[in-house]
C-alpha cells in the first residue's frame, strides 16, 4: 500500500494546473488593465481626449497636482481623514461594547444589526441618507416643529452630507476588525493593571489600547480605502461642494469633455494614496507575531 | 516608564488613603459606563435611522418622504401588478423597464457567481494544497482587487475593453461592452472573495482525512469528490452566495463597463436618482433591502455552521 509520504507530491508545480484559470483572469481582467492605466497616465491625451498617444509627457501629473484638481485631492483626503477619525470615535466603544456582552446571544445580536445595514445594497442606504437629510426630510421637520430653527438647515450637497454618508456607509468596517481582537483580548490583564493601582482610564490606555491596535490599524485602513475612492456618495449627497477624487475620474472617462490620459494620471495618484496607506498597516498592523 | 511608575507604587505603598484619587477613579469608571452605554444607543439609532424611515415611507399614500398621507401598499402591487401584466402593453413604461433591469441583474449577477465560484474554489484548493513557485506573489496578487478603489478597477476596465475592442475590429471582430463584459468584470473582482472564504474552510478541514483516503487507494479525483468537496461543500456555498450578493450589489464597476441596453438594477436606480424619483423608489429599495437580508442571513448561517462541523469532525 501506498505511504503517507509517497502520497505528498514530489512534482515541483503540483496544484498549479488548478490555479490557471484564476491566475488568467486576475492577470488579463485585473491587473493588465491596471498596468494600462499606469501607461495611459504618461501618455499625450489623443484627439476626444478618448486614449492615449505618443510623445510620452508627465503633463497629466502635473495636471493633476495643478490648481483645481490638487484642490479636490486635498479634499478627498480631508474627506476620508474626517470619515475615518469618526468611525472610529463611533466604532471602538461600539465594538467594546458588543464584544463584552456576556450573553452570547447578546453578542450575537448587536454583530448582526451593525452587520445587516451594511450588507444592504449601498445606493439604497445612500438614497435612505439623502431623505433623512433633505430639506424636508424628517430631521429638518423635527427640528423645526421643536423650534430650534426657523427654516430648514441645507443639509444636503455640502461637504458635511458627504462625511455624513461616509461613516453611514463604512463605520461596519471599522467595528468587525476591532471587535475581533477585542473579543480576543485577555480580561485578566485588566484586573491585573487594576491590582497594580492603575485605574480605568490607564488600564484602557497603557494595556487595553496597545492589545487591539491591530484590530483599530486593520479598520482606519477599511474605512480609509473605500472613502477615498468615493463615488456614489459624494454623487447622490455632495454635489458639487462635496466633490471628490472619485467624481472627477469618472468625469474624466465619462460623458462629454473626458480626458483619459489626465483621469489615469488621477487614478494613480489616488492608487498611491491607497498603497501608502497599506504599507502603513504592513508595517505596523499586524505586529502580534 | 510604565514599570518605573508601577515599581515605585510598589515600594511606597500610600500611607493614607487618597480619597481625592479614589473619587477620580470611580469618576472615570462612571464616565466610561456611560459612554459605553450611550454610545452603541447612538450608534444603533444613526445606522437603522435611514433604513426605518425608508421603509416606513415605502408605505406612504403621498409617495415620497415630504409629508405623511396615510397607509398604502399601493407602491408595492403597483410593482407586483405590473410584474403580472408585463410585457402586454398595460404595464407603466418605468415598471417595465424596472422588471427588465432586475431580469438583467439575474443574468449579470448568476453567470458571474458560476464562473468566479468554480475559478475561486480552484484557485483556493490549488493555494491551500498546491507546491509551485510564485504561490506567494498569487497570494498577493488575490487580495488586490479587496483594497484596491472600486473606480480604479471600474475604469481600468473601461480602458481596456475599449483598446482591445478596438484592436479587434480590423480583424473583423466587432465587439460592443454588454453582458459579457459586466460579467467578466464582476468575476474579476469575485474570485478573490470566493477563494479567500473557501480557503478558510480548507484551513479548517483536517487534512488527514485527505490522506486517509489515498491510503485507500483512491485517487486524486475520488478524493476530491468523495471527501474533500462535500466537507468544503458549506465553505463554497457562502462564497458563492457571498460573490452572488456582491455582484448584485454593485454599481460602481458595472457601471463603467456596461453597454447600452443592458441596465442592472442598480444601474436603473440610479439613474432614477439622478433624473425623476418616481414614487415607487421607496418599495423598490424595501424589496432590495429585504433580498439581500436574506441572502446574508442564509450565507452567515452557512459559515457558521462549517465551523461547528469542522469541530465535530476534529
Amino acid at each position: 500500500m501506498v505511504s503517507t509520504i509517497e502520497t505528498r507530491p514530489k512534482k515541483k508545480t503540483h496544484g498549479l494546473l488548478l490555479a490557471l484559470p484564476g491566475i488568467f483572469w486576475l492577470v488579463f481582467f485585473f491587473m493588465l488593465p491596471l498596468i494600462i492605466i499606469l501607461a495611459l497616465s504618461i501618455m499625450t491625451p489623443s484627439r476626444g481626449g478618448i486614449g492615449g498617444d505618443v510623445p510620452l509627457t508627465l503633463d497629466n501629473y502635473d495636471d493633476a497636482f495643478g490648481g483645481v484638481y490638487f484642490r479636490v485631492i486635498e479634499q478627498s483626503l480631508i474627506t476620508a481623514l474626517t470619515t475615518t477619525v469618526i468611525c472610529l470615535i463611533i466604532g471602538y466603544p461600539l465594538a467594546f461594547f458588543i464584544a463584552t456582552q456576556k450573553r452570547p446571544f447578546m453578542k450575537q445580536m448587536g454583530l448582526f444589526l451593525v452587520i445587516l445595514p451594511f450588507w444592504t445594497n449601498f445606493l439604497v442606504r445612500t438614497y435612505a441618507m439623502r431623505t433623512i437629510l433633505g430639506q424636508q426630510g424628517p430631521i429638518n421637520a423635527v427640528l423645526l416643529n421643536l423650534g430650534l430653527i426657523d427654516e430648514p438647515v441645507r443639509m444636503l450637497n455640502t461637504q458635511y452630507a458627504v462625511i455624513a454618508g461616509l461613516v453611514y456607509g463604512f463605520l461596519p468596517f471599522m467595528v468587525l476588525p476591532i471587535y475581533a481582537t477585542v473579543e480576543k483580548f485577555n480580561f485578566s490583564l485588566v484586573e491585573a493593571a487594576h491590582d497594580l493601582g492603575a485605574n480605568d482610564w490607564h488600564a484602557f490606555r497603557r494595556v487595553i489600547l496597545p492589545l487591539t491596535l491591530p484590530g483599530v490599524v486593520a479598520g482606519v485602513l477599511l474605512v480609509f480605502i473605500p472613502s477615498i475612492g468615493a463615488f456614489v456618495t459624494p454623487d447622490l449627497l455632495g454635489g458639487t461642494d462635496g466633490f471628490m477624487l472619485g467624481n472627477l475620474i469618472q468625469r474624466q472617462f465619462r460623458g462629454s469633455g473626458g480626458n483619459w490620459p489626465r483621469g489615469s494620471a488621477i487614478s494613480i495618484v489616488m492608487m498611491v494614496l491607497v498603497s501608502a496607506s497599506v504599507f502603513i498597516y504592513l508595517r505596523w498592523g499586524e505586529r502580534e507575531d | 516608564m510604565a514599570q518605573q511608575t508601577l515599581t515605585q507604587k510598589t515600594t511606597h505603598p500610600p500611607a493614607t488613603f487618597n480619597h481625592s484619587k479614589i473619587q477620580r477613579d470611580l469618576f472615570i469608571r462612571r464616565v466610561g459606563k456611560v459612554g459605553l452605554l450611550i454610545n452603541p444607543l447612538v450608534s444603533y439609532f444613526f445606522l437603522w435611522a435611514p433604513i426605518v424611515v425608508l421603509i416606513i415611507f415605502s408605505f406612504n399614500d403621498a409617495g415620497g418622504v415630504t409629508q405623511w398621507r396615510g397607509f398604502t401598499t399601493k407602491w408595492y402591487t403597483n410593482i407586483f401588478n405590473n410584474a403580472l401584466t408585463a410585457g402586454s402593453g398595460s404595464a407603466s413604461f418605468t415598471t417595465e423597464l424596472l422588471l427588465q433591469s432586475v431580469k438583467n441583474s439575474m443574468i449579470v449577477s448568476i453567470s458571474a457567481t458560476v464562473i468566479s465560484t468554480i475559478i475561486g474554489t480552484m484557485l483556493a484548493l490549488s493555494l491551500a494544497r498546491g507546491r509551485y513557485p510564485g504561490k506567494d506573489y498569487l497570494d498577493t496578487i488575490l487580495y488586490l482587487p479587496v483594497v484596491i478603489p472600486e473606480i480604479t478597477q471600474g475604469i481600468s476596465l473601461l480602458v481596456f475593453f475599449n483598446i482591445l475592442f478596438r484592436w479587434l475590429e480590423p480583424v473583423g471582430i466587432n465587439l460592443r461592452p454588454g453582458f459579457g463584459t459586466i460579467i467578466i468584470a464582476h468575476v474579476a473582482f469575485n474570485i478573490s472573495f470566493v477563494t479567500i472564504v473557501v480557503r478558510a474552510r480548507l484551513a479548517d478541514m483536517n487534512p488527514r482525512l485527505e490522506e486517509a483516503a489515498r491510503d485507500l487507494g483512491a485517487n486524486e479525483w475520488q478524493t476530491f469528490w468523495r471527501i474533500t468537496f462535500p466537507l468544503i461543500a458549506p465553505g463554497i456555498l457562502a462564497g458563492a452566495l457571498l460573490a452572488f450578493t456582491l455582484s448584485l450589489d454593485d454599481f460602481v464597476v458595472t457601471f463603467f463597463t456596461t453597454g447600452i441596453g443592458n441596465d442592472t438594477l442598480t444601474i436603473f436606480v440610479y439613474g432614477m436618482l439622478k433624473q425623476r424619483v418616481p414614487p415607487e423608489i421607496n418599495a423598490i429599495s424595501t424589496i432590495m433591502l429585504l433580498v439581500s437580508t436574506i441572502l446574508v442571513g442564509l450565507s452567515l448561517m452557512l459559515q457558521g455552521r462549517s465551523v461547528n462541523q469542522s469541530r465535530i469532525k476534529q
